[in-house]
């Protein structure tokens, strides 16, 4: 009888076929909604969690100035800069793998006909090591140019890619503002990091050379430090601390003039703040969803006045209350499940689409996806009861009655 | 089975003492007041009056469509006017076929599946269903019709399959409430050849409201309503012959 029913309500919903479709939009649009924001933040969580993993596991970011945790500017004006020895001092430390001091400064990069302007990272050869690179294609720097400020640099994907096209790096010269240098190495690419920024925009010089050519100064602006296997970033921070704060002679209750953050924390909170965000976003679309199915019962009770006399002929050959109940409610879960499976799928597509655009991992979830189907036909059984109940208490004879 | 009604035969509607009111006090209006009626099994009865009279109510009543404010109702000899809502579905599912003067086919629903009908709600699988159906089209004479919805089928096609939809169910009575109403006078006539012949040869009990006397003229008995009573009730003095 059941099956009979479905039945019947989808031959009914095919007589009005353009009304029934309407009807599903809310629901297609509701489940789309919720199944492309969960995916798309889940994708971007993974992302959070593969830059991280990108970054190397275990590393400790210093700058000078104190500062809270998490990006954004921070003066440092006022605070001392560090030098090549503090990273070579931290280097020694028994805890330390491997010690990245970097400059940055912006210039446009020119070689061939193209031209860029970006960030230039002054680095050690520690740079690769600390973040997680790969030379794909050259080498890297060796510890001679690492000490001696020679002009060569190696260049990241996106780089290469506008300024070279296809054609091989290596061996050609860019021109780094008034400095010119050789490309000695190309970069294995990594994609879009953990605030969305393109990391393979990247142009690497010697940290000597830039801290001459392009700063003149000696100043080294931030120091990042990969810890050995084994130590845990609680004791590799306490010892850095303890270390830092006896090269700068910070006396036992000053505060310190520079900080040290753990990348993961950063990590960490970027991935809540995303969470936050997927929550709120999916709140959003649950509500249309919810508006979605008072859409469906507000088509259902015109279609329940427009077929009073249909109700009327059913109940007058013998339909029960029960049944009539029945027929009204499996169209509407019928028209919600529909709208929830086109929902599934258009949602599907769209984080697929926007997982592709921001070059996120696509992250589709049978939980979720199960869910939204669940609800969906929830809704159907919640807005169709009214209209249903409102149909199976019709009196038959003015149902037979009706215009 | 040819029928022979008369007072052999056992009351198969029976109401006694029967009055229906609509609203109450002042505005009281006594649609039936305080009637008397019984009819017994293979009887043709035509129903007639002007509007107000209390036919409808009377119909109504009998087809277990309403209630019945005062007064008994037995049918097949057991008390029914006190049933609830869905045991009145019930007996009309199994007992009662109706035939309306605006047919009352499902828009845009097949000739077969309009018949089919009743038979879901008896719970019938479906291979029997389309069989019976389709037996009850052969019989109104709408072989070939079978796959036609309502708009494409002419008034006195629809009233055909209105009928084979109450009989479908091999009704005991059927209810039929101006069944030629809507119908010019060749397919009024073919129509109740139609409900004469169910009458005669299947036994069905027929009750029917016209206006018509050369409509009512088809039925054996006549009973005339008159403010809510019955003023006369008579057998059918010139019978139209079968």
């Amino acid at each position: 009888m059941i099956w009979e029913t479905v039945r019947l309500a989808l031959l009914a919903l095919r007589r009005n076929k353009l009304r029934s479709a309407l009807t599903m939009l809310g629901i297609v649009i509701g489940v789309a909604a919720v199944i492309a924001m969960v995916t798309v933040g889940q994708g971007s969580s993974r992302s959070v969690a593969a830059s991280v993993e990108s970054l190397g596991t275990n590393v400790l970011s210093l700058r000078p100035g104190s500062r809270g945790m998490g990006p954004g500017p921070v003066s440092t004006q006022s605070a001392r800069p560090f030098s090549l020895r503090d990273a070579e001092a931290l280097g020694e430390l028994s805890v330390v793998k491997a010690v990245s001091p970097t400059v940055s400064s912006t210039q446009t990069v020119v070689a061939g006909n193209g031209n860029l302007t970006t960030s230039i990272t002054g680095a050690t050869s520690g740079y690769l090591e600390v973040g997680g690179w790969t030379v794909w294609h050259g080498r890297g720097f060796n510890s001679a140019e690492d000490r001696s400020g020679a002009s060569v640099c190696i260049i990241g994907a996106t780089v290469h890619k506008t300024l070279f096209g296809t054609a091989d790096p290596l061996g050609q010269q860019l021109r780094v503002g008034k400095v010119s240098c050789e490309v000695i190495g190309l970069l294995q690419a990594k994609g879009a990091g953990t605030f969305g920024q393109d990391q393979d925009e990247l142009v690497l010089m010697p940290i000597r050379t830039v801290q001459r050519r392009l700063l003149g100064n000696d100043n080294v602006t931030s120091i990042s430090v990969a810890l050995a296997p084994e130590v845990s970033s609680q004791r590799g921070a306490r010892e850095i601390e303890a270390l830092m704060r006896d090269r700068r002679r910070i006396s036992g209750n000053q505060a310190n003039d520079f900080s040290i953050t753990d990348r993961a924390q950063i990590a960490e909170v970027l991935s809540g703040i995303n969470s936050v965000l997927t929550g709120m976003l999916s709140s959003v679309a649950a509500v249309s969803l919810l508006v979605g199915g008072i859409g469906i019962m507000n088509i259902m009770l015109v279609s329940v006045t427009e077929r009073t006399r249909e109700i009327g002929i059913r109940l007058a050959v013998g339909a029960e209350s029960r049944q009539v109940l029945t027929q009204f409610l499996v169209e509407a879960v019928v028209l919600s499940l529909v709208g929830g499976i086109i929902g599934v799928i258009v949602g599907l597509a769209l984080a697929f689409g926007a997982s592709l655009f921001m070059a996120i991992p696509f992250a589709p979830q049978l939980v979720i996806v199960l869910l939204a189907f669940g609800f969906s036909a929830l809704i159907g059984v919640i807005f169709g009861f009214f209209p249903a109940r409102k149909a199976a208490r019709l009196d038959p004879i003015d149902a037979l009655r009706h215009e | 089975m040819v029928a022979t009604p008369g007072p052999s035969r056992p009351p198969l509607i029976e109401l006694s003492d029967v009055s229906r009111t609509y609203g109450s006090g002042e505005t009281e209006v006594r649609a039936l007041d305080h009637t008397d009626l019984i009819i017994r099994q293979g009887e043709f009865v035509a129903v007639m009056g002007p509007s107000g009279s209390g036919k409808s109510t009377t119909m109504n009543i009998i087809g277990l469509l309403d209630r019945p404010t005062s007064g008994r109702y037995l049918f097949n000899g057991v008390e029914v006017q006190d049933l609830d809502r869905d045991r009145r579905a019930l007996l009309r599912r199994h007992f009662l076929g109706f035939v309306f003067q605006g047919f009352n086919l499902l828009p845009r629903t097949s000739a077969l599946e309009n018949v089919e009908l009743p038979l879901i709600y008896k719970g019938m699988p479906r291979a029997e269903r389309i069989e019976r159906a389709r037996a009850a089209l052969h019989k109104v004479g709408l072989d070939g019709r079978e796959g036609h919805d309502a708009s494409q089928l002419s008034g006195g096609q629809q009233q055909r399959v209105a009928i084979a939809r109450a009989l479908v169910g091999e009704p005991m009575v059927i209810l039929a409430d101006e069944p030629t109403g809507n119908l010019d006078s060749h397919r009024s006539h073919e129509i109740m050849r139609l409900l004469q012949q169910l009458n005669r040869e299947d036994g069905i009990t027929i009750v029917m409201v016209t206006h018509e006397d050369d409509i009512a003229a088809y039925a054996r008995r006549l009973v005339s309503f008159a403010d809510g009573r019955i003023r006369a009730d008579a057998p059918v003095p010139e019978r139209t012959p079968a």
